[in-house]
């Protein structure tokens, strides 16, 4: 890989040793993926925050080098463990809050933005068609590629950190423009979002880098952010391209088939204890819809709905928490289903979703048990 | 070589492994003791020694293991690998442990116990000493 004179001096250390250890991940990162040279990026979005994921590691190095660390591009951050508004309620103990508290600290030390949410492509403004970016979130970095028209490669928690302390990425894979080498034929009709979300699983094991799919119709947004959350759980795939006909790739199908392959790999159980909606966190546009769909009905279970801060914010000044809470909805912000520590199997057997990435998540980290359905029919069947 | 992942020089000892290593599950962060009675490094530690295997597995959050094992004195002077993982590859950049890929001719001539001298920046990188 080339590098500029610059760049070449921060790998030697000429510009202190924080600067070194950012230039050197992306070195490594780019020689791993045979990238020519860096290239600058307009935001980061960076993974790595909840410390039921980082552990104590993660969080010591995140203490040490936030010292003398700060983000030279805007940088927003995935979900936490937790919603501090209400942490009080789910007994963690002493021990996580205050190690999850240091890195909500670290982070917000080196002057990223403290935002808790996987859906940054729907709190912030997007920036113009082509800008590079760095997501280190899976769902996130396949929204910005595939509906967005940013451009990512699927980054991991180090090479989004070191792009925000540099404000460069290796250009490499997805950085460039490249057809898709497989097109899968979406064949089930009339499709939910859970259908989406059971394609963009499907999708992110038998790609590579991108996927091209056709016989696609219009898809809303949850059909949308559920498709990005699929592929990013299954795999290393990072886009989707949408094109009728492209000859040049392999094509396969999703049928009947294929789906209930991956209904029955994460569907594991036949009813659920509670119920949770937000795995990518829900935006505004869902949270608004669901206050309406659930006008006149309350949950007969407990039901977590997760968000990030800053729609809750504007979901409570329209009213529509007050009307989620009293179909008896909890409201999380900073945190997600997907690897929540507030989910636990000693307290719960099987939960309800519509979310094929909190499906998984919940079956392979929290050793959890699932029930999948759409959101149509968990309103129908656990809504009274 | 095949590809020179974080730059560095080191000499010592070979220790060598024909399995993967997942570092967050199976490195103990600080003593670098393997504790996988599966795998065939089990009971050994990586201290001090020029690490040897075919390539890292498991999550990528297993790079602050090595970052950790470094901070605690007891990491590996530099890791030589077959194929490229991101997880060793970033850990051992953000760990500062010179890092190459080698070629499956080289890996096995890389015998266990054997020292090396290896500089990535020689145009003959790895050196076997008496």
């Amino acid at each position: 890989m080339e590098l500029t004179r610059e760049e070449e001096s921060a790998l030697k250390g000429e510009q202190g040793e924080i600067m070194q250890m950012a230039y050197r991940i992306l070195v490594a990162t780019g020689e791993a993926t045979d990238a020519e040279k860096l290239i600058p990026i307009e935001w980061a979005h960076l993974s790595g925050v909840n410390y039921n994921t980082i552990g104590d590691a993660g969080e010591e190095f995140l203490s040490s080098i936030s010292k003398g660390a700060k983000v030279k591009v805007k940088t927003s951050l995935n979900p936490m463990g937790f919603d501090i508004d209400s942490v009080s309620k789910y007994n963690l103990d002493d021990n996580f809050i205050s190690k999850q508290l240091s890195i909500k600290q670290s982070y917000e030390q080196m002057g990223v933005i403290p935002s808790f949410s996987c859906i940054p492509y729907e709190i912030f403004d997007i920036p113009q068609g082509g800008t590079q970016v760095s997501f280190a979130e899976s769902n996130a970095a396949i929204h910005a590629n595939s509906f967005d028209n940013l451009k990512t490669n699927k980054e991991s928690a180090f090479s989004a950190l070191a792009s925000a302390l540099t404000g460069k990425s290796p250009f490499s894979s997805l950085r460039k423009e490249e057809s898709s080498k497989l097109t899968i034929r979406m064949k089930i009709e009339n499709p939910s979002e859970l259908t989406y979300g059971m394609l963009g699983f499907f999708a992110g094991k038998v790609g590579d880098e991108s996927v091209n799919i056709s016989g696609i119709g219009k898809m809303d947004t949850r059909s949308c952010k559920s498709l990005c959350g699929g592929m990013g759980t299954s795999g290393t795939c990072a886009k989707f391209n949408f094109n009728e006909n492209d000859a040049e790739s392999e094509t396969i199908d999703f049928d009947e088939k294929e789906m209930n392959e991956v209904y029955d790999q994460l569907n594991t159980s036949e009813k659920g204890d509670l119920i949770t909606l937000g795995s990518p966190q829900l935006g505004l546009e869902e949270i608004s819809d669901l206050a309406v769909r659930l006008k006149g009905r309350s949950f007969k279970k407990r039901c977590m709905i997760f968000c990030p801060r800053a729609v809750k914010e504007q979901a409570t000044k329209l009213g529509h928490t007050e009307k989620l809470k009293g179909a008896g909805c909890e409201i999380l912000s900073d945190c997600c289903t997907c690897l929540t520590p507030l989910i636990r199997k000693d307290e719960v057997d099987a939960v309800t979703t519509n979310s094929i990435k909190g499906a998984y998540y919940l079956k392979n980290s929290n050793g959890v048990d699932v029930n999948l359905k759409s959101l149509s029919e968990i309103i129908e069947d656990e809504t009274k | 070589m095949k590809k020179i992942l974080v730059k560095g020089k080191a000499k010592g000892k070979i220790l060598k492994s024909s399995k993967p290593i997942n570092f967050l599950g199976t490195v103990d962060k600080k003593t670098s003791i393997i504790n996988d009675e599966h795998h065939d490094l089990f009971k050994k530690s990586l201290k001090d020694t020029i690490l040897v295997f075919p390539y890292g597995i498991g999550s990528s959050v297993g790079a602050y293991t090595i970052y950790s094992i470094k901070s605690n004195n007891s990491a590996p002077l530099a890791m030589i690998c077959e194929k490229v993982d991101l997880t060793v590859a970033t850990g051992c950049a953000l760990a500062n442990i010179p890092l190459v890929t080698v070629s499956k001719e080289e890996f096995s001539s890389l015998e266990n116990g054997k020292n090396i001298l290896l500089d990535t920046e020689s145009s003959n990188p790895i050196t076997f000493l008496e």
